[in-house]
């Protein structure tokens, strides 16, 4: 790899370079600092912490009704699966029997969360290899779903449909429709994805081979959601430990060997194929009941300690939870994605061009305030 | 019906019958130049919006449509927005180079215009060795990239300044070979006659296969010589923020702005003149009214400033090995093969004429 | 594997000097017992020994969906390495490092899953050393235990021997303090409840 040292008497020198913490590619305020050896990059060190908010620290003073706002803050494109999360761990602790309908409606909306966190990724990551008309394709389906989300839950981003017991409130009555006509809607711009980034050479040939991560590397770094199943790395929390309507559907785990960034891309494509054929499996058989169980205005979870892992659409959310049986958990620990996804970015990324660093970064799919919790 | 030449003309006579020679000449070459710089730099302003409305439409939006009928006075208020900014720079940077950068890239995209024939007889200075001009004005304009990545004193901007080097003298090759080829059937580097040969048809036709192919690698070499998408390694933004402009603001960074724009509309007016027939019209429809001339011109050279505006919003970035690699290993040969083919044609005069 | 089974398997990795019934079950695992002898005597002597445990680790499944194994901090790294080394165990996947404040102890707490059994177990390490509180790293054995022994020295100011790179992760090099422990005290920020 070493191509720049021809000649002994030629030498060359390795610098310092700050990527970050304000830079187009690092989607937020994240700071790499790089070693560059000309355009080849020697080392990326993540310097995190730049949005830290300490959640884990306010969970602490919060009760667990307040903790379900805290997470839409951390991964904010995947909110809904961050507060099922929380409300999951709650009701297992209290051993509280939601409703079926509660579980399904759950679960489509966790899935359009998917969808549409997938389609942010899709335009952003267009960007980062230099096609910028991507983003605006990814915006308009994303759209859409924030449609739905604003008429249902009440909010386009941070939507706080969760509560423990089951939802803030019932479905709206066009819910059904419009994710219908969404399904219908996105199963033709899919392709188009494809016609517009994945068929381009220029495309493939940034993609193949960049920023390879085998099997081995991603189970001992923790990779987990498509960067971990793009190494063929099995990993779906929804399959592996089903939880809320997710048992009741058949879907396939969208996996590939290859473990470069193309990989990666694909199953993240693959991802949005599945979530749909999850929704259509589930949009038609919402059963009848309550949207909520009540539950005591108080919560406390008995003494003890819980764990809760749900897929979100970064990878493996956890959500640990000591309790001494008060109102608030004495420790609240939220194993994100993110922080053990970018962990990997200098293993995959030495080496490589500096292009190459920003592609295999998209592909990772960062979002900074899930790293700095 | 000679409009515009006759203006010239008049202007002209009358500049010479009231002063001296020596200080006619002079105060015409002023006059001319104050003339082209006002035009382009409107000009660039207008291609700017293009950009934005084309881009736009890519991309599913309205685009500029606020400031005047219909946003046409955007880029005009951004322009002025520009002028009044405050000018920042790096507190090491080399000041005198920092400085001159931009007027590097500005003057060496505005004194290449001085030579294309815009119609019969409309061209500010007509030399016999105008493509050679055209391939040497526009590779100063590298130098101001470099000059201006290099003082600026941000790595971000080294590293772009270095890659517009390594880029731009790479696909320079490509640019001459590729006019080179189409040479052969002109058999004369001065524009005016370049087009007065294509009266038989244009050269795209004329030379057809190797000509077609011609262009081909000269669109490619041309994109990456303006520093534009698929090619802008210079700027990448999502990899060096903005590359050797970084630390540019107000109006130092408009005349990088400009520069790429009035660039873009250089490479694509060459293209015109030595591919499809400078302001001659097809079929030779309006032949009769040379002023006309300029519209065709104008109009030809837009379409290829659309396509290469296509291609900015539709393909990825390449990476700079790649960028390399596609130079030196295909292009290049190609090129090379290419001017053979040309010279054989030539030889057997196999030329389409009409 | 059940938790039982994982019991049984793993207890007798360690057995405790003190138990001679199971002296005779001993494997030999790592060498580094024998320099360790002296001080987890001296611990175990310290708690209430009617019932004597064969293993050094202790098992729990009370007030948890996992097992638990609490071990000491010097054997932490050999069980570690015998969890993802073991055919039968083969815990390859650490998909969650915590640090813990328990008030008078501080400790760490490792979710292990194996993707090949799919099975689950929480580790446990503590110490009553608050001044200067270590532990082995693990990060030689899941490389993404480097951040998150990181991130634990950054909000615990727990240290980690022969980690590669210990410094703050997310703090500033300044900061003093560590702002999850539970006597964290920063009168400008906490909201007080």
């Amino acid at each position: 790899m070493d191509t720049t040292r021809v000649n002994s008497n030629f030498k060359s020198e390795e610098y310092f370079i700050n990527m970050g913490p304000q830079h187009p590619a690092t989607h937020g305020v994240l700071r790499l600092l790089l070693t560059i050896d000309g355009e080849i990059i020697k080392k990326v060190e993540p310097d995190l912490g730049y949005i830290h908010r300490s959640i884990e620290k306010m969970c602490e003073r919060d009760s667990y009704q307040q903790i379900v706002h805290l997470t839409d803050r951390m991964d904010y494109l995947s909110s809904h699966i961050n507060n099922e999360a929380v409300c999951l761990t709650v009701e297992n602790a209290l051993e509280l029997e939601v409703p079926e309908r509660v579980k399904v409606i759950r679960t489509i909306i966790g899935e359009l969360t998917r969808i549409a966190s997938h389609c942010l990724w899709w335009g952003v990551m267009g960007m980062d290899v230099g096609a910028l008309t991507t983003y605006f394709y990814g915006f308009r389906d994303r759209e859409m779903v924030n449609d739905i989300f604003e008429e249902t839950c009440g909010a386009r981003l941070t939507m706080n449909y969760n509560i423990p017991g089951g939802l803030m409130y019932d479905i709206h009555p066009n819910f059904i429709q419009r994710t219908k006509d969404f399904v219908a809607h996105f199963k033709t711009k899919i392709p188009e994805y494809d016609k517009l980034l994945t068929g381009n050479v220029i495309f493939q040939k940034r993609m193949k081979g960049v920023g390879i991560l085998s099997k081995e590397d991603a189970i001992s770094f923790g990779a987990s959601g498509p960067v971990g199943r793009g190494s063929g790395y099995s990993c779906d929390v929804r399959k592996h430990h089903p939880y809320s309507a997710l048992d009741k559907v058949t879907f396939n785990e969208s996996l590939k060997t290859a473990g470069d960034s193309l990989a990666r891309y694909e199953v993240r494509i693959m991802e949005m194929w599945e979530s749909l054929s999850i929704i259509e499996q589930l949009i038609d058989n919402i059963p009848e009941g309550d949207y909520k169980v009540a539950t005591k205005a108080v919560i406390k979870l008995p003494k003890g300690e819980y764990y809760q892992k749900v897929e979100a659409a970064r990878g493996e959310l956890g959500v640990y939870v000591i309790s001494t049986g008060t109102k608030n958990p004495y420790r609240l620990k939220f194993r994100s994605p993110g922080f053990s996804n970018i962990s990997l970015l200098n293993h995959i990324a030495v080496g490589g061009k500096i292009g190459d660093l920003v592609a295999s970064m998209a592909t990772l799919d960062i979002v900074v305030p899930d790293i700095d919790r | 019906m000679n409009i515009s030449l006759g203006i010239t003309k008049t202007i002209h006579d009358w500049l010479f019958s009231v002063m001296p020679e020596g200080l006619a000449s002079i105060t015409e070459m002023v006059l001319i130049a104050a003339v082209y710089l006002g035009v382009f730099a409107v000009f660039g302003l207008y291609l700017v919006l293009l950009e934005r409305k084309v881009a736009a439409w890519f991309q599913l939006r309205m685009g500029p449509n606020r400031v005047g009928f219909k946003g046409l006075l955007q880029t005009l208020a951004d322009a002025l927005k520009l002028v009044s900014k405050e000018l920042t720079g790096t507190e090491k940077a080399d000041k005198f180079l920092y400085n001159l950068a931009p007027y590097f890239v500005i003057i060496s995209a505005l004194m290449a215009l001085a030579v294309f024939p815009f119609t019969q007889e409309f061209q500010a200075f007509d030399i016999n060795i105008g493509i050679f001009f055209l391939i040497a004005i526009s590779s100063i304009g590298v130098i101001g990239i470099l000059l201006g990545g290099w003082s600026s004193n941000n790595k971000f901007a080294l590293i772009g300044a270095m890659r517009s080097g390594v880029q731009t003298i790479s696909y320079e090759l490509s640019v001459g070979l590729s006019l080179l080829t189409m040479v052969l059937i002109t058999g004369s580097l001065q524009l005016s006659e370049i087009v007065e040969v294509q009266k038989n048809g244009w050269l795209i036709v004329q030379g057809h296969i190797p000509a077609v192919i011609a262009f081909m690698i000269f669109m490619i070499a041309g994109t990456a010589e303006t520093n534009r998408a698929p090619f802008d390694m210079v700027e990448a933004e999502s990899e060096l923020g903005a590359g050797f402009h970084t630390e540019y603001s107000g109006m130092k960074f408009a005349y990088f702005f400009l520069a790429e724009f009035i660039n873009m509309f250089i490479i694509s007016a060459i293209a015109t003149t030595m591919f499809f027939g400078g302001w001659l019209s097809p079929f030779g429809i309006t032949e009769s009214l040379p002023w006309l001339g300029v519209f065709w011109f104008l109009g030809k050279t837009l379409v290829i400033v659309i396509l290469m505006m296509w291609f900015r919003w539709t393909f990825p970035r390449l990476r700079i090995d790649q960028l390399l690699t596609l130079e030196w290993k295909y292009l290049l040969p190609i090129n090379l093969v290419n001017i053979v083919v040309m010279a054989f044609i030539v030889w057997q005069n196999l030329i389409i004429q009409l | 594997m059940t938790n039982e089974a994982l019991q049984n398997l793993i207890g007798p990795w360690f057995p405790n000097p003190d138990d001679d019934k199971v002296s005779d079950v001993v494997e030999t695992i790592e060498s580094e017992e024998d320099s360790d002898l002296s001080s987890n005597k001296s611990e175990d002597i310290a708690k209430p020994s009617e019932i004597v445990n064969p293993s050094l680790l202790e098992f729990s499944e009370e007030e948890s969906q996992f097992l638990n194994i609490l071990v000491q901090p010097e054997q932490l790294h050999a069980l570690m390495t015998q969890l993802k080394s073991n055919q039968e165990t083969n815990f390859d996947y650490l998909y969650c490092l915590s640090g813990v404040d328990w008030g008078a102890e501080l400790g760490i707490v490792y979710h292990l899953e194996s993707t090949t059994h799919r099975h689950r177990i929480v580790v446990k390490v503590k110490t009553a050393d608050r001044e200067n509180p270590t532990f082995d790293t693990v990060s030689n054995i899941w490389k993404t235990a480097d951040f998150h022994e990181r991130e634990v020295f950054d909000f615990f100011g727990v240290k980690f021997n022969n980690h590669p790179n210990l410094k703050y992760l997310f703090l500033t090099e300044d900061w003093e303090g560590y702002p999850l422990r539970k006597d964290y005290v920063d009168e400008i920020n906490m909201v007080i409840k």
